[in-house]
């Protein structure tokens, strides 16, 4: 089986600050991946030249097989490359269905998806996937946070991905909460979309990830079995300190 | 190219470099305002234009020497923009809705100006007087009028004194803190509100002696603030937004390029030079030609 | 209601205030409804970009003074008749708006303001450079008595009226299209819009083609209108402030806002240019604009509905 995601030698500096310096992995088809790194060691960065919101200098990105160099960010959701942003970034003035539609009009509908028709009902069901069914006609203000995450993953799950990249999409939620989105997630993968987690919660990452990529000051360190990755060397003393 | 030529050239370079000294007092205030706070004063101008006014006022009533006044003054445009930045803070900062309702109400503001100066004063053309308005100095073939040179000293002073506080003043670095990271400037224990609000003080306040040194340098009716905007916004982005030394080197490019305009090519054109720079930077390189990058 | 629908209603409207100038049967009701009729076109084309998108535009003026002077040129050039000219108008208007916008929308809303207003300049010292179109001195144009048996100043609000009818009903059906919803996600977080799978930057360069195109077309009549245009009254500041203060007086969410700004704004500036004057008028124009923006940020429609 080829790999969904493949990232080969992914370069990226910021002035001269190295933000990513020759990162490599693949995801497969279906797959749960982990991507943990303390604050600063270029998660963010990574998911940005992932999705096109900015570009790599070095390396090159390949989906399905097709290289994603100079395609926008527009372009790459179209292909099924889809994220959650790490703060729920809602549209404000939108009710949460209407939401919902941005993602179905502008990156379903051009792959051919979606009839008119069923744009309603589709908003529902996904609204209703998340809890939110009720508060269909809300605008994002009076959403809670949780709620508010709820909303940013459905509206990912809109554009019918075939990856996911959910970026922190549990800081700053109780236990609980944690555990709901958790499930959320295993579902969505369970029905076969292939999801990157990026989470600092090490719980939700061990008990979400089949595979697990560390990333240090902008360089992968680790790449592996989730329980083994963590136990590594090199991984203990940059989480610990040395 | 002929000694004719030459002595053109000369004369141009030296009144453009002049020119550009006060180019930087008239951004001063923008450089502050949009560099450093983010905020679009785009009504700036017509406050420069009042600052021309009360000079102009203080000068034919009085017999004051027009820039004396306008240094006399400084209190009052600073309270001037501390109530602006009042009202602007409670209308848009706090309900987070600074970008289209915020433009417009620079926008108004500088409209309301206008329109106040011409009900008041009409549209004739107001001079000032003062010894330094005839004269000039000669230099061999270059002349430096006094009524350029006093204003580019005067300009360069205002900016140096603006320079001074900014680096050594707890207030001045509380400022520069606030353009980078408003979260740093809680750390330091200070108001952000507050020192947003001072700044924008300083900001107006600077449009009194550039509104002096402009109706020194030419005469003055309400809308030329217009052609100012474009000048402004344009050194103040070549600059690299916030940076004085940026701005001064900015503005002297643009005087000396207008100056050349305006002598090999006819006056007509020079506010267009100001307006295409303007155009070139954004779209060429928007985060300025003399910035950081 | 259905875009077709709409459209019969807007007509019957249209048909109604035409009637009802012609039976006040006074020239000056015609004169001074085609400067209101003109502001509508203006307001709702500054909306589509500025309350749809979020792109504030303070070069009105150019656009509106571009189709007036390419009404100009054709006219020294050709016998075309006025509707021909206003379609030329709003070709030469939105295609300026599409330069602009290819070279500054890129960067940050602010900027594509700035550079807005620096474009106004930079057009007006092009025109007034200009001596083919009259430079500084100005150009006359002569307005034929009537056309096909209509007098001509009631011709110009004829096709004003269209106009309006056609600018408020594209305004109309783009809100609930999907380009409205496009563009609203582009206003409300342009990050997560593109995100999301919107084609950013070409909507808003459909959104300035289109605004600047409308206040072109808005613009071609103006020479018949005025019969003498120079620059300083073609690219009068007076039209930036008018319709930037008219979409957010009456409320940019909707269509029917920059149609009300445009009715009682323009209507109460005909009104007191006369019996005021018209700075004081204008000065009327500004202090709503802030008190607007400051107390109202909703507008006029905002004290209505939820």
């Amino acid at each position: 089986m080829t790999a969904l995601l493949q990232v080969q030698g992914l370069g990226k500096r910021f002035g001269g600050f190295v933000a990513l310096a020759d990162v490599s992995f693949d995801v497969a088809e279906g797959e749960r991946l982990g991507l943990i790194g303390p604050n600063g060691s270029g998660k963010s960065t990574l998911v940005n030249c992932l999705c096109g919101t900015l570009r790599n200098e070095s390396g090159e990105v390949r989906f399905a097989g097709q290289k994603l160099a100079g395609l926008n960010a527009h372009q790459r959701i179209r292909r099924g490359l889809a994220r959650s942003f790490q703060l729920p970034r809602p549209f404000g003035t939108m009710t949460l269905a209407e939401n919902l539609r941005v993602p179905i009009l502008y990156a379903v509908q051009p792959r051919g998806g979606a009839r008119v028709p069923d744009i309603a009902r589709r908003c529902t069901d996904l609204l209703g996937m998340v809890g939110l069914a009720d508060k269909a006609d809300r605008k994002p203000a009076d959403l809670t946070q949780i709620e508010m995450r709820k909303l940013e993953l459905a509206r990912a799950m809109a554009s019918e991905p075939r990856l996911l990249i959910a970026d922190e999409a549990m800081a700053g939620l109780s236990h609980q909460e944690v555990d709901e989105i958790l499930a959320l997630l295993l579902r969505l993968n369970a029905e076969g979309v292939t999801i990157i987690m990026i989470e600092h919660i090490m719980r939700a990452v061990l008990a979400f990830s089949q595979r697990l990529v560390v990333l240090v000051a902008g360089r992968k360190i680790a790449d592996g079995d989730p329980q083994a990755v963590v136990r590594e060397q090199a991984v203990v003393e940059a989480y610990l300190g040395s | 190219m002929d000694l004719l030529q030459l002595d053109l050239l000369g004369n141009a370079l030296v009144s453009g470099l002049l020119l550009g000294a006060f180019y930087a007092a008239v951004t001063i205030g923008v450089s502050i305002s949009f560099g450093m706070l983010d905020i679009v004063n785009i009504a700036h101008p017509a406050f420069i234009i009042l600052g021309s006014y009360t000079a102009y006022i203080a000068n034919t009533t009085l017999g004051v020497d027009p820039i004396l006044a306008s240094i006399v003054l400084l209190p009052a445009f600073y309270l001037l923009g501390v109530a602006i930045y009042t009202v602007y803070d409670l209308a848009f900062e706090r309900r987070g809705d600074a970008s289209i309702r915020g433009l417009a109400f620079f926008f108004g503001l500088l409209f309301i100006t206008e329109v106040t100066l011409v009900l008041v004063f009409g549209v004739d053309y107001r001079l000032v007087e003062a010894v330094y308005v005839g004269p000039s100095i000669s230099l061999g073939p270059i002349d430096l009028p006094l009524r350029l040179l006093v204003p580019a000293l005067v300009s360069l002073a205002l900016i140096g004194a603006l320079q001074v506080f900014m680096r050594h003043s707890f207030t001045g670095r509380a400022i520069q803190a606030v353009a980078q990271d408003p979260l740093a400037l809680r750390l330091m224990a200070a108001n952000p509100t507050r020192i947003k609000r001072i700044a924008f003080g300083l900001s107006i306040a600077t449009a009194s002696v550039a509104g002096a040194v402009l109706i020194v340098i030419q005469p003055v009716e309400p809308s030329i603030a217009r052609d100012y905007i474009g000048r402004v916004f344009a050194i103040c982005v070549m600059g690299g937004l916030g940076s004085f030394g940026g701005t001064v080197a900015a503005a002297m490019t643009l005087g000396i390029v207008e100056s050349l305009t305006a002598t090999f090519s006819g006056p007509s054109w020079s506010p267009a030079v100001a307006f295409g720079f303007l155009l070139l930077t954004l779209a060429l390189r928007p985060t300025g030609l003399f910035g950081r990058s | 209601m259905r875009t077709a629908g709409f459209v019969v209603l807007l007509l019957v409207v249209a048909a109604a205030v035409f009637g009802a100038a012609r039976l006040v049967d006074n020239p000056y009701a015609f004169f001074a409804g085609y400067v209101v009729l003109q502001y509508i076109v203006l307001a709702t084309a500054w909306n589509i970009l500025g309350g749809y998108t979020g792109y504030v535009n303070f070069g009105t003026a150019a656009f509106f003074a571009l189709g007036a002077y390419s009404t100009v040129a054709l006219h020294k050039l050709t016998a075309l008749p006025l509707p021909a000219m206003m379609l030329a108008g709003g070709i030469v208007s939105g295609a300026v708006g599409l330069g602009t916008g290819y070279f500054t929308l890129r960067l940050r809303g602010t900027y594509f303001s700035i550079a807005t207003l620096a474009m106004a300049v930079v057009v007006q010292t092009l025109i007034t450079n200009w001596s083919f179109v009259g430079g500084s001195r100005g150009a006359y144009v002569v307005r034929p008595a009537e056309v096909m048996g209509l007098d001509y100043v009631q011709y110009l609000f004829l096709l004003m009226l269209l106009l309006a009818v056609a600018a408020v009903t594209i305004a109309r059906t783009i809100e609930r299209s999907r380009l409205g919803t496009g563009f609203a996600a582009i206003r409300d977080d342009e990050v997560a819009a593109e995100a999301n799978g919107v084609p950013t930057l070409r909507l808003k360069l459909v959104a300035t083609a289109l605004s600047g195109g409308l206040m072109g077309m808005a613009g071609a009549p103006l020479p018949y209108y005025v019969t003498y245009l120079d620059p300083a009254s073609g690219f009068s500041l007076s039209y930036a402030v008018n319709t930037i203060a008219m979409p957010l007086i009456g409320g940019t969410a909707s269509w029917i806002g920059p149609v009300i700004g445009a009715v009682l704004l323009g209507t109460l500036q005909q009104v007191a240019t006369v019996t005021i004057s018209s700075a004081l008028s204008l000065l009327i124009v500004g202090l709503l604009l802030v008190g607007f923006v400051v107390a109202a940020p909703r507008g006029i429609i905002g004290w209505f509905g939820k």
